[in-house]
């Protein structure tokens, strides 16, 4: 069976508009509140937090995890909210009667989501990049991190919007999972200044490693290795492609 | 009633034992029918009948626990993505995505299946057919009740699907609606498109329908050309006035099925209770008659006694 080529980036274009047509509150809105934190953080902390990184002030320090977390925010906002509101609507059956299989429906989405979390890490990059003078190290890692967790991330929301039946439960998703997991993962300071056992917790969290690595790609080095941070966000990644896929495909919670 | 423009090759729809039960409930109960290239056919049912698990499991929203469907020779499991393009379904709720303008959310859809610039046109042709020209670019949530129907109908059939469902299409709408939408569905019959309804107007059905079947409980009471169906009932209706206020003889009375007024429905077998029999109990009784019309059954009366009775091997 060809897969339908068109299918698949009308959905990508689609989920694309879908975001744009309300730009300010998508984009916009995310990265003026994460810029809100780099002021109140840097105005707060800085010079009172041991980085950890030789040379490399605070503010350089918090920026790119504030990046980061924007992003995986965002990818996950992206995903769940338009499949939630599209099921709570019942528009969603035009896409389930078209001939889009559950791969194609999985990357237009995670397509998507990725041009929304490029458009608000670019945002955030060049308003304060200049102003807080970011060094770039690794490129590809930089690339690397950004496409394994922003997809990780987009997935997460693909899942997250599947099994919602109602708002309150995306709601749930967003303040009892992404948004505890994204402020215990090092991005306000360095896991080295943590006690023990919040140490050890910190690296059982995987946007722990999608922050850190990211920060490696700016500065050469991060409180763990480069690859280690890769490995655990290849393996979310991994983890939340096969649930997501399974879901797709036995049509759980979409197809009765 | 249209006129058949029946064609040769698979069935429009094949459905072979399909069944699908809800826990305990059994909304479907190996229904088996076909429906022909080129039929304007009617599927009605009672509500609960099962007739929207149907459309569901055919559109391939819901899945069969048994049994299979196959659209234009298509199987909807094994084939889905050739019976998908070969189908367009307009469901029965008013679902819509608020985001965006009439003309690109029509785009979007004909995109989803695999149709491009090439389909632009008819896009525009039917905007205009659905009296939506000048709506194009209004958003969808700016549109009233009326007009994302028209919506609706036109997204189902932005690719030109050979075969249609309208899933009660409609229902709480405006005259002005339903006439445009029937002018259009039977232009796109007459070019060769397989048009299935479902609908609790009657009139409609019997009206544009060559082939109707009738479900209940989930399962198939009945499948028969719309005349066939119409003539098969025995009997007639007789309406009378009795002069006087009189009273209508015992005799009589047990054939009488309503009273409006001081007018009396009478339900007459064309065998055994000729008309010119009721006239002569009556003079016999001495009764005038003050007023008389008699009234072919439709088919609200056949659906009626078709859906009372219990269903075979139902327990009611």
């Amino acid at each position: 069976m060809s897969p339908n080529q068109l299918g698949f980036y009308t959905l990508l274009k689609k989920e694309v508009m879908r975001f744009w047509s309300v730009l300010a509150q998508t984009v916009t809105a995310p990265v003026l509140t994460a810029l809100l934190y780099l002021l109140v953080f840097a105005q707060a902390l800085q010079g009172r937090v041991v980085t950890g990184y030789d040379g490399i002030s605070y503010t350089q320090f918090l920026l790119p995890g504030l990046v980061m977390m924007t992003v995986l925010q965002n990818a996950f906002a992206n995903t769940s909210s338009s499949l939630a509101q599209s099921k709570v609507n019942g528009n969603i059956v035009f896409l389930l009667m078209a001939p889009i299989g559950p791969v194609e429906m999985f990357l237009a989405y995670v397509g998507a989501a990725l041009v929304r979390a490029l458009l608000v890490a670019l945002a955030m990059l060049a308003v304060a990049g200049p102003l807080v003078g970011l060094p770039i190290a690794n490129p590809f890692a930089l690339l690397a991190m950004f496409l394994l967790a922003g997809s990780a991330l987009a997935v997460l929301g693909m899942i997250a919007g599947i099994v919602s039946t109602k708002f309150d439960h995306l709601a749930a998703f967003s303040n009892f999972i992404i948004t505890p997991l994204s402020f215990l993962s090092g991005v306000f300071y360095s896991v080295h200044s943590l006690p023990p056992i919040w140490f050890t917790a910190s690296h059982l969290n995987p946007f722990f490693y999608m922050i850190d690595g990211f920060r490696y790609g700016f500065f050469g080095h991060a409180d763990v290795s480069i690859w280690l941070s890769l490995g655990w966000t290849a393996g979310f990644f991994v983890l939340m492609a096969v649930i997501c896929l399974w879901m797709l495909f036995t049509g759980y919670k979409l197809r009765k | 009633m249209n006129t058949p423009t029946l064609r040769a090759g698979p069935p429009a729809l094949e459905i072979t034992g399909v069944r699908k039960a809800y826990g305990s409930v059994q909304a479907l109960n190996g229904l088996d029918f076909d429906i022909r290239q080129g039929e304007f056919f009617g599927l009605l049912g009672p509500n609960g009948a099962g007739k929207s698990t149907l459309i569901s499991i055919i559109s391939g929203l819901i899945r069969a626990d048994e049994g299979h469907v196959r659209v234009l020779g298509h199987d909807t499991v094994t084939d889905w993505r050739a019976a998908r393009r070969t189908l367009g379904v307009v469901p029965q709720e008013l679902v819509f995505d608020p985001f965006f303008k009439v003309v690109d959310l029509l785009r979007i859809q004909a995109g989803y299946y695999g149709c491009g610039r090439e389909v632009w046109p008819w896009i525009d042709e039917m905007l205009e057919r659905l009296e939506l020209g000048n709506k194009r670019t209004a958003m969808m949530r700016s549109l009233s009740g009326g007009m994302k129907r028209r919506v609706l109908i036109a997204q189902a059939l932005v690719h030109k699907p050979p075969v249609v469902i309208l899933d009660e299409p409609t229902a709480g709408v405006d005259v002005e609606l339903r006439r445009t939408l029937w002018r259009f569905m039977r232009d796109l019959h007459a070019k060769g498109t397989t048009v299935v309804l479902t609908t609790h107007y009657l009139e409609e059905a019997q009206e544009m329908c060559e082939r109707i079947a009738i479900v209940d409980k989930g399962r198939l009471r009945i499948v028969e050309t719309t005349e066939g169906l119409l003539n098969r009932h025995p009997f007639r209706f007789l309406t009378l006035k009795l002069a006087d206020g009189a009273a209508m003889p015992a005799h009589l009375a047990e054939l009488v099925t309503s009273v409006k007024g001081d007018a009396l429905e009478l339900k007459l077998d064309r065998e055994r209770h000729p008309i010119a029999s009721v006239f002569a109990g009556l003079k016999a009784a001495g009764i005038e008659i003050a007023d008389v019309s008699t009234r072919e059954p439709d088919l609200e009366d056949i659906f009626v006694e078709l859906t009372a009775k219990p269903a075979p091997g139902v327990v009611s």
